[in-house]
């Protein structure tokens, strides 16, 4: 966990990356830019908006700071307190909910001993209660950091995060013998694709 | 124009127009939270629903655009049953704590979940609770009470200029608040309870004071400053318990500046409710008869040029009237009612109004402010500024203080000399008012109250001139004189100015000072330098005991604005009549009545015997005394002295916007201001240690 920072400002990479979202919106228009000037203050920071980012990004863009606070605190996906270096986000809509995803949350209440909104002691994992991640197809499934963990069951979800602090990378994406969000098993439709999977796993077509 | 049938009715209406405004024309009222007129649409509360022919849903009339051929109900039972179902979420979360909510008896929610609420709640999980927002020294919360219908949050954006407020979190956690909790700084913030429909903004002064009911409402104008902003004023028996703003689109719209709402409970502290005598350099309490007396012992037998008045800001037309007449009976020519020393030219009515009137200002396309702040000096006037700037195209230069206006504008310069290179053929801004059709100058007192303000008028009346400000044939008049003071028209209406060989403020408190005055009479005159007046024998007439009571030797206890009918003419030279809310403290009478009893006394009686009197004796003085809430048009001429002009800077009259008179310095609540959005800004910037 980060401990709020006084100032903030952003490094030569964010600021790169910080003009290139603005130049995409026309003069005197650099505001539209708010969302994703917040999120690569959020991954600077250590996957959190202290005070002193947000007034950063408003001065940034010249708009008032209330503004960008509105935009921060409406989305889910600003943390406006100090998450855990894992931030284990569950789904729990319907699809996920259908498959089972109450033994996730309880899985990783059990692994890591804090409810929905906690960190734990150590500062390594968050839990968080999540609405619909699109990824229904594989449910139930939950998102650490930015990668998808897909086709969960109560000791995969253990063994996951087991591995992440052990500081292993996990395999991520669906846990079964599933091919991206492909049946499990062999193809029923779209069988002359087939040699499509090739390509994807060659890199050669965007997955 | 389109044409649309509401409830069977055909109507047609202006293209642009919402359905909620096309049904408002033929009067068919739709309940609403979150839509006001002056307010951008957020279409947030759905309160206003309608049932639309053809549309699969119902719509949002306040922000549906009317459209040619649609066919609107507005009073079916489906519509019904459509509200009905928004009041029940409206309700859900909020508290059944109208018994102990200011706003009860005059709120929307309340209003109107008569016509649509149910009569019992189908909840029955948990009510959320949100904690309360300070706000500052005005605006109290109870944020629980709250429907996030964001008029608070649209009105200090768009009309206070301000970007305080906003709406955090989402859904059910949706929470009105203020950036990091600071207190609202805006002059207009007070506005913000007038507009909350329901009891989450309230008055922090008059928490649990009053209810509407027990109050009696009096329709009048306000003195604070000299926009004349049309108010009511609630009392209760002889207490003024709030001031709250009457619309007057020529005016003040719907607004009034925190002063002049929140500036009343200094009526109740400080008061003068019996007359005093000077004994042995102490104030004692005595009657009206041996104030009279002694006032009469010293006047009697003295030359008319040892006597001198001094009206004050407050000073009501019909005192002054009173008092004129009654020094020109006692051969004096020593009276002003400029007590700031102003150099303005009485003698021209243009040279002293707001000529284009504050509605003008919607109709300027570029605009000269010299030597003012008119966001302290008039907030309403300036949120005006502040509303056509927003509508686009309008450039402002400021010669003056580079205060922060809520507004842009091009920073000119500060001194006289700035003034006169606007006047040269090269100036940038002297082409953007030679470009405009109707282009404005608004002239506030920072740059006539000055030694040399009569040469910066005739620089203004030569750029006036010369830049088409005045153009007689478009029946435009731009220039604009701006006053603090609420009673300065009147008094220049009046001719409340030194007679042949008379003196005016400076050289009457010199005079005073030396012995050459004997007697002088402040008529509310707080704002001289009393220490200054030296031996003279101070007679003070007002309402409170501020500079002018400690210095006086009699003091005649008057009536504040709330407690007399009186005429007050405010900067456009609008003649407006202010009427008595409440009576005045105990032995304190209105104005002018004192006057006309103290001249029976002195045997200079003046010809008046009753208000219709006394105001015969305004008409005779100045014909504009005849028409009540109109302003005016002036003849244009000439004025102003054109002479040498000295390098000091302007600097508005004005630095605490909360306190700039006697009942203002008496109030609690405008010292709560002063210390929350003055001191904390001093200790920001260090000069407190």
């Amino acid at each position: 966990m980060t401990d709020a920072p006084e100032t903030f400002e952003f490094d030569a990479e964010g600021r790169k990356r910080a003009e290139a979202e603005i130049a995409k919106y026309p003069e005197g228009a650099q505001r539209s830019a708010v969302m994703p000037l917040l999120d690569i203050a959020q991954r600077q920071c250590g996957g959190w908006l202290p005070m002193p980012a947000i007034e950063y990004v408003s001065e940034y863009l010249e708009m008032p700071a209330i503004r960008v606070l509105e935009v921060a605190s409406f989305y889910t996906m600003y943390n406006l307190k100090p998450i855990g270096k894992h931030f284990v986000q569950v789904c729990t809509n319907l699809p996920c909910w259908l498959n089972g995803s109450d033994n996730i949350m309880k899985a990783c209440q059990d692994k890591l001993g804090v409810r929905s909104g906690e960190t734990t002691e150590d500062g390594e994992f968050t839990l968080l209660e999540v609405e619909c991640l699109g990824a229904c197809v594989n449910a139930p499934m939950m998102q650490i950091n930015d990668d998808y963990y897909e086709d969960l069951d109560s000791g995969g979800t253990a063994a996951i995060l087991d591995e992440l602090r052990a500081g292993k990378t996990p395999k991520t994406g669906s846990q079964l013998a599933r091919f991206t969000c492909e049946p499990l098993g062999e193809l029923t439709s779209l069988t002359h694709q087939e040699d499509l999977r090739a390509q994807k796993t060659a890199g050669k077509v965007n997955s | 124009m389109p044409k649309l049938t509401i409830d069977g009715n055909e109507v047609e209406v202006d293209a642009g127009l919402t359905v909620l405004q096309a049904c408002e024309q033929i009067g068919i009222e739709i309940p609403r939270f979150c839509y006001h007129e002056r307010l951008s649409i957020a279409g947030n509360c759905r309160m206003c629903l309608v049932a639309l022919e053809r549309a699969p849903k119902p719509v949002a009339s306040c922000a549906m655009p009317v459209g040619e051929g649609m066919v609107i109900h507005t009073n079916t039972p489906e519509v019904h049953k459509m509200r009905k179902g928004v009041m029940e979420f409206l309700l859900i979360n909020h508290p059944l704590d109208c018994p102990i909510c200011d706003q009860g008896g005059e709120c929307d929610l309340q209003d109107q979940a008569m016509g649509y609420g149910l009569d019992h709640s189908r909840y029955k999980e948990n009510k959320r609770a949100v904690e309360d927002k300070e706000m500052g020294p005005l605006i109290e919360t109870v944020m629980t009470r709250c429907i996030h219908c964001t008029r608070c949050v649209r009105f200090t954006t768009e009309i206070a200029g301000i970007t305080d407020m906003g709406m955090l979190g989402r859904g059910e956690h949706a929470e009105i608040t203020s950036y990091l909790e600071k207190a609202v700084d805006s002059e207009l913030s007070g506005n913000v309870i007038d507009l909350c429909p329901v009891g989450a903004l309230t008055s922090k002064p008059y928490a649990f004071v009053a209810r509407p009911w027990e109050l009696k409402k009096t329709e009048t104008v306000d003195v604070m400053d000299a926009v004349g902003s049309n108010i009511r004023v609630d009392a209760r028996g002889s207490e003024v318990m709030r001031v709250l703003p009457r619309l007057n689109e020529d005016v003040n719209e719907e607004w009034i500046s925190d002063k002049t709402r929140f500036a009343c409970d200094g009526l109740r502290r400080q008061r003068l409710d019996r007359p005093y005598i000077r004994e042995n350099g102490k104030l004692v309490p005595a009657s009206w008869d041996d104030a009279f007396a002694l006032i009469e012992s010293k006047v009697d037998g003295l030359d008319g040029s040892k006597i001198a008045a001094i009206a004050g800001d407050q000073a009501d037309s019909e005192a002054m009237v009173s008092l004129k007449a009654l020094m020109i009976n006692l051969g004096s020519a020593n009276i002003d009612c400029r007590q700031d020393g102003s150099q303005i030219d009485p003698s021209t009515r243009a040279a002293y109004i707001f000529n284009s009137e504050i509605a003008g200002i919607e109709q300027a396309d570029a605009l000269l402010i010299v030597g003012s702040n008119p966001r302290l000096e008039a907030a309403i006037i300036n949120a005006r500024i502040r509303k056509r700037f927003m509508a686009g195209k309008f450039p402002i230069g400021v010669i003056g203080e580079a205060a922060d206006l809520r507004y842009d504008y091009e920073h000119l310069g500060t001194c006289p000399a700035d003034l006169k290179a606007v006047l040269d053929a090269k100036s940038a801004f002297g082409k953007i008012l030679k470009d405009a059709t109707r282009p404005m100058i608004i002239i506030g007192q920072g740059a006539l109250a000055r030694e040399d303000g009569a040469a910066i008028q005739a620089l203004t009346h030569q750029i006036a001139e010369a830049y088409g400000v005045v153009d007689t044939n478009k029946g435009w008049n731009g220039y604009n004189v701006l006053h603090t003071a609420a009673s300065r028209v009147a008094g220049l209406d009046i001719g409340f100015v030194p007679g042949e060989g008379g003196l005016a403020t400076h050289d009457i408190v010199a005079a005073a000072g030396n012995g050459d005055v004997e007697v002088v009479y402040l008529l509310g005159a707080d704002e001289i330098d009393t220490q200054a007046l030296g031996n003279a024998f101070v007679v003070y007439q007002g309402h409170h005991g501020d500079n002018g009571a400690h210095r006086a030797d009699v003091i005649l206890p008057g009536a504040a604005y709330t407690e007399k009918n009186a005429t007050w003419v405010n900067t456009e030279g609008r003649v407006q009549l202010g009427r008595l809310a409440a009576f005045p403290p105990g032995d304190a009478r209105e104005d002018w009545t004192i006057i006309r009893a103290l001249s029976d006394v002195l045997g200079k009686s003046i010809p008046c015997n009753d208000l219709r009197g006394v105001r015969s004796m305004l008409v005779n003085a100045n014909t504009n005394f005849m028409n009540i809430d109109i302003a005016v048009d002036a003849k244009w001429g000439s004025f102003g002295v054109a002479g040498d002009v000295t390098d000091a800077p302007f600097t508005s009259p004005i630095d605490n916007f909360y306190m700039t008179d006697p009942i203002s310095r008496a109030s609690e609540t405008m010292a709560k201001c002063t210390e929350t959005f003055l001191e904390a800004q001093e200790k920001a910037t260090g000069t407190h240690g």
